[in-house]
C-alpha cells in the first residue's frame, strides 16, 4: 500500500468518524429547543426534566464532535499539504468564518446551557438554547459551502503563485453559493434531523420496552417522531433536488449513482443492482426510463453515459453505485418507518407495539448509515473537479484545467 | 515595518493564538496540578472550575489555525505536513483530554475515575510542551527546501532549543493554572495551591530566563526587529513588570489581579516572540533565504481583505459573549447536579 493511499484511508476514516457526532448535535439541538419551549411556556415539569436529560446527551456528543472535529481542520494541513496550498486562498477563509460565526457560539452558550440552569432565568435559558442550535446548523453551512465549492468550484480564478498555480478567491459570495450550495446543505440538514430525530425516539422506545420512565419516554417520543417524519419526508424532496442539479452540474455522478454506461440514452433507475466494470454493464431489477423522468420529466430523453467520459475522470462506478443505492433504499425505510410510527401513535397502540419500538430502537442506526453511505458517494466521484480526498492533492491541475475546457473527447469508462 | 494587510493579519493571528494561550491556557494548567489533588470531590471541583469554558476556549485554537489556513495558506500547508507526527500527538492529547473530562464522572468506579484523571493530566501536559516545542522550532528555525517543505521528521524537532521552550511552556501554563484555580476555590483545596504558587512562578521564571539566554547567544535573528525599532523594547520591560506583580498581587490576596497579571504577562510574551519572528513565520535554517514570511506565505489580498471584514463583524460579538459567560460562570466553583 502506498502512503497516498494510507493518508487517504486515515482521511476517510477520521472524517466519517467525525460525522457520527454533528449530525446528532444539529438534530437533538432543534428539539432541545422545542422541548425547552414547552417547558417555558405551560411550565410543565416534565419537559424541564426532558430537556435537562436531552441536554446531557447533547452535552457529551457536542464535547466529541469538537474533538474530532479538530482533528478534521488539521488534517487539511498534515494530509495534503500541496492541496492546502492550492486552495487556501477559498478553503481556508470559509474554515476561519466556520471558526468565527459558529464554533464560538455553539461553544460559548453551551455551557450555559450545559451549567447554567441556577445561573440564568429560565427565559435567558432557552435563549442560549436557540444559540446552540443555531451554531449548530451555522456550522453545518460553512463546511457544506467548502465542500461543494470543492464539487462546484465557483468564484475563483488560477492565478501563479510563490509555489506554483494556485486557485485565488474573485467573489466570496460566488464562492459561498456555488451552483450546488444549496441543494447539499438542504440535504445535509435534513440528514442531521434524522440523525436526531431517530436518537431520541430509539432511546425513548427503549425505556418504553423496558417498562422504565414511561412517561418521560412517550413525552420525548412525540417529538422524536413528529421531526423525524417531517424531515424523512423532506429528505425525499432534497435528494430528488440534488439529482437534477448533478445531473446538470456533475453528469459522470449521476452517471456512476445509476450505473449508467450508454454516452446518450434514456437511463434506467435501479431498485438493486450490479456494476460489472470491465464490461461497462449494469445487471439488476430497475424501471427503465425512470432516471430520464425523474430528471428531465421525460422517459425517452437520453441521460449523459459513463462511456461519455475520459477514464481518468471515472470514479470506482460500483462502490458509488451500491453506496447510493444503500442510501436511498434506507432513506426510503425511515419514511416507511416514521409514518409507521406515527399511524400507530394516532390510533394510540404505540406504546404496546412492542415490534414497532423494536425496530425504532435500532432505527438509530439508519440516518448514520444513510449519512456516511452519502458522503461514500458523493465523495467518490471526479468529475467535481476538487474531491474531498487525495487525487486532488495528487494532481488537482490536471482536474482544474479539465474545468477550464468542459469539452470531452473520446474515450470511455471501461 | 508598515501596517499592510499581511503585517495586520500577523497581528491578528498572534492575537487569536495570545487569546488561545491565556484561555486554554488556564484549563491545561488545572489539567496538570490536578493529579496533586487528594480527594474525588477536589478532582471534581479542579474538573467543574473549566467545567463550562474549556471547549469554548479550544475553539480559539480551532479559528486560530483556519485563520493561519486563510491567511497563510503556505504557512498552514508547511507546518502542519511538516510537523506530523508532532501535530499527530498533539490531536491524540486533545481528543483524550476532552473525553477524558466528559466522561470521568459518569461512572462512579474508582478505577474508571481514575484512569480518566491520569489521562486528562498526561493529556494536558503532552498538549502544551507540545505547543512550545512547535513555536521553538519555528523560531529555531527549520532546514526547509526551496518548495517551502520541511522533510525531517519527529526527531529532528525534539532538539534542545524547542525543549526547553517546550518546557518553559509548561511552567507558564501550570503557573496560570494555579492562579485560576486559587481565584475559583476555597477553603483547604484553595490553601493548598496559593501554597504552590511561589514555586510554579520561580520554576516559570528560571525556564524564562534559560530560554532568554539561549535566544540571545543562539538565535541571532530574533533580535533584528527589536534593534532596528528601539522602543519596541517597552514589550519585554512591560513584561518583567507583568511577571514580578504576579507574586505580589497574590501575596497580598487580589487572586484576580493576580490572573489578569498572569493573562498580560502571557500576551506581552507572545508580542515578544512575534516581533522576534516578524517578518518570518517559519524561519528556515540553515538556508535563511527559504524561510516563510508573511509574504511570500500570504493569500490573495482579496482574501486578506474579506478576512478581515469577518473578523470586524464576528470578534466583537465572539468577545462579547465570551466576557458574558465568564461574568455568568465567575465565583467560588459550586458542585450541582449539572456538574461533571
Amino acid at each position: 500500500m502506498d502512503v497516498a493511499i494510507l493518508a487517504r484511508l486515515q482521511f476517510a476514516l477520521t472524517i466519517a468518524f467525525h460525522y457520527l457526532f454533528p449530525p446528532i448535535s444539529i438534530g437533538l439541538g432543534l428539539l432541545l429547543v422545542f422541548m425547552e419551549g414547552m417547558y417555558l411556556k405551560p411550565k410543565d415539569e416534565l419537559y424541564h426534566r426532558m430537556t435537562q436529560f436531552w441536554v446531557k446527551v447533547f452535552g457529551l456528543i457536542f464535547a466529541l464532535g469538537v474533538a474530532t472535529g479538530i482533528v478534521m481542520e488539521f488534517q487539511f494541513g498534515t494530509n495534503w499539504a500541496t492541496y492546502s496550498r492550492y486552495v487556501g486562498d477559498i478553503f481556508g477563509s470559509i474554515l476561519a468564518a466556520e471558526g468565527v460565526f459558529a464554533f464560538f457560539l455553539e461553544s460559548g452558550f453551551l455551557a450555559i446551557l450545559l451549567f447554567g440552569w441556577n445561573k440564568v432565568r429560565p427565559r435567558t435559558h432557552f435563549i442560549a438554547t436557540v444559540m446552540v442550535a443555531l451554531g449548530a446548523h451555522f456550522s453545518a453551512i460553512w463546511i457544506v459551502v467548502a465542500n461543494s465549492w470543492q464539487q462546484t468550484p465557483a468564484g475563483y480564478h488560477l492565478v501563479q503563485g510563490t509555489s506554483g498555480l494556485r486557485a485565488e478567491l474573485t467573489s466570496f459570495w460566488e464562492a459561498v453559493f456555488n451552483p450546488s450550495f444549496l441543494d447539499r446543505i438542504s440535504h445535509v440538514y435534513m440528514g442531521a434531523w434524522q440523525a436526531g430525530a431517530f436518537l431520541v425516539l430509539s432511546v425513548s422506545s427503549f425505556y418504553l420496552l423496558r417498562g422504565k420512565h414511561r412517561e418521560f419516554a412517550r413525552a420525548s417520543m412525540k417529538f422524536g417522531l413528529a421531526l423525524g417524519l417531517v424531515a424523512s419526508t423532506l429528505q425525499l424532496v432534497t435528494g430528488h433536488s440534488s439529482a437534477q442539479g448533478i445531473a446538470e452540474q456533475q453528469p459522470v455522478k449521476l452517471a456512476a449513482y445509476e450505473g449508467h454506461f450508454d454516452a446518450s440514452a434514456p437511463a434506467t433507475m435501479y431498485a438493486v443492482g450490479w456494476v460489472n466494470e470491465r464490461e461497462g454493464q449494469t445487471y439488476g431489477i430497475g424501471i427503465p426510463g425512470m432516471l430520464s423522468w425523474l430528471i428531465y420529466g421525460d422517459r425517452s430523453t437520453p441521460v449523459t453515459g459513463l462511456n461519455a467520459f475520459e477514464p481518468e475522470d471515472c470514479p470506482p462506478v460500483n462502490i458509488v453505485f451500491q453506496s447510493y443505492h444503500a442510501m436511498v433504499a434506507i432513506g426510503m425505510a425511515l419514511i416507511l418507518i416514521s409514518l409507521l410510527g406515527a399511524l400507530y401513535w394516532w390510533r394510540g397502540k404505540l406504546w404496546h407495539t412492542r415490534w414497532l419500538l423494536w425496530i425504532l430502537v435500532f432505527a438509530v442506526l439508519g440516518p448514520q448509515l444513510a449519512n456516511q453511505l452519502g458522503w461514500l458517494s458523493s465523495g467518490h466521484d471526479i468529475a467535481g473537479t476538487v474531491r474531498n480526498d487525495l487525487s486532488v492533492a495528487v494532481h488537482p491541475l490536471r482536474l482544474l484545467a479539465q474545468r477550464e475546457d468542459p469539452k470531452r473527447t473520446g474515450g470511455h469508462c471501461h | 515595518m508598515s501596517l499592510d494587510l499581511n503585517t495586520m493579519w500577523f497581528i491578528l493571528i498572534g492575537l487569536l493564538l495570545s487569546g488561545y494561550a491565556i484561555l486554554d491556557g488556564f484549563d491545561l494548567g488545572v489539567g496538570a496540578l490536578h493529579l496533586f489533588t487528594k480527594s474525588d470531590t477536589e478532582r471534581r471541583i479542579m474538573l467543574n472550575s473549566i467545567g463550562p469554558v474549556w471547549d469554548g476556549n479550544e475553539v480559539w485554537l480551532v479559528t486560530g489555525g483556519g485563520a493561519l489556513f486563510a491567511a497563510f495558506p503556505e504557512v498552514y500547508a508547511t507546518s502542519f505536513s511538516g510537523f506530523y507526527l508532532a501535530f499527530m500527538l498533539l490531536l491524540f492529547a486533545l481528543i483524550f483530554r476532552a473525553v477524558a473530562i466528559e466522561f470521568r464522572s459518569k461512572r462512579d468506579s474508582l478505577r474508571w475515575r481514575a484512569a480518566w484523571d491520569v489521562s486528562f493530566s498526561v493529556s494536558s501536559v503532552t498538549s502544551a510542551l507540545l505547543i512550545g516545542v512547535a513555536l521553538g522550532n519555528i523560531a529555531f528555525g527549520l532546514p526547509l527546501t526551496v518548495d517551502h517543505e520541511y522533510t525531517g521528521g519527529l526527531v529532528g524537532l525534539l532538539r534542545p532549543y524547542p525543549i526547553v521552550v517546550g518546557v518553559t511552556t509548561v511552567c507558564l501554563f501550570t503557573m496560570h493554572g494555579a492562579i485560576y484555580i486559587v481565584m475559583k476555590t476555597e477553603g483547604d483545596l484553595q490553601a493548598r495551591v496559593r501554597s504552590w504558587i511561589p514555586r510554579l512562578i520561580a520554576f516559570f521564571v528560571i525556564g524564562y530566563v534559560f530560554t532568554t539566554m539561549l535566544t540571545l547567544t543562539f538565535l541571532p535573528h530574533m533580535k533584528d526587529t527589536l534593534m532596528q525599532y528601539p522602543v519596541l523594547f517597552i514589550v519585554p520591560f512591560l513584561n518583567v513588570l507583568a511577571i514580578a506583580n504576579i507574586p505580589r498581587e497574590i501575596y497580598n490576596g487580589r487572586d484576580f489581579r493576580a490572573f489578569l497579571s498572569s493573562c498580560v504577562a502571557m500576551v506581552l510574551l507572545l508580542a515578544l516572540f512575534g516581533i522576534g519572528m516578524y517578518p518570518n513565520m517559519i524561519y528556515s535554517s540553515p538556508v535563511s533565504e527559504y524561510s516563510l514570511t508573511i509574504y511570500n506565505a500570504a493569500s490573495s489580498a482579496k482574501t486578506q481583505q474579506i478576512m478581515l471584514i469577518i473578523a470586524a463583524i464576528g470578534m466583537p460579538v465572539v468577545l462579547g459573549y465570551t466576557v458574558s459567560i465568564y461574568w455568568i460562570f465567575r465565583g467560588k466553583v459550586k458542585l450541582d447536579a449539572a456538574s461533571y
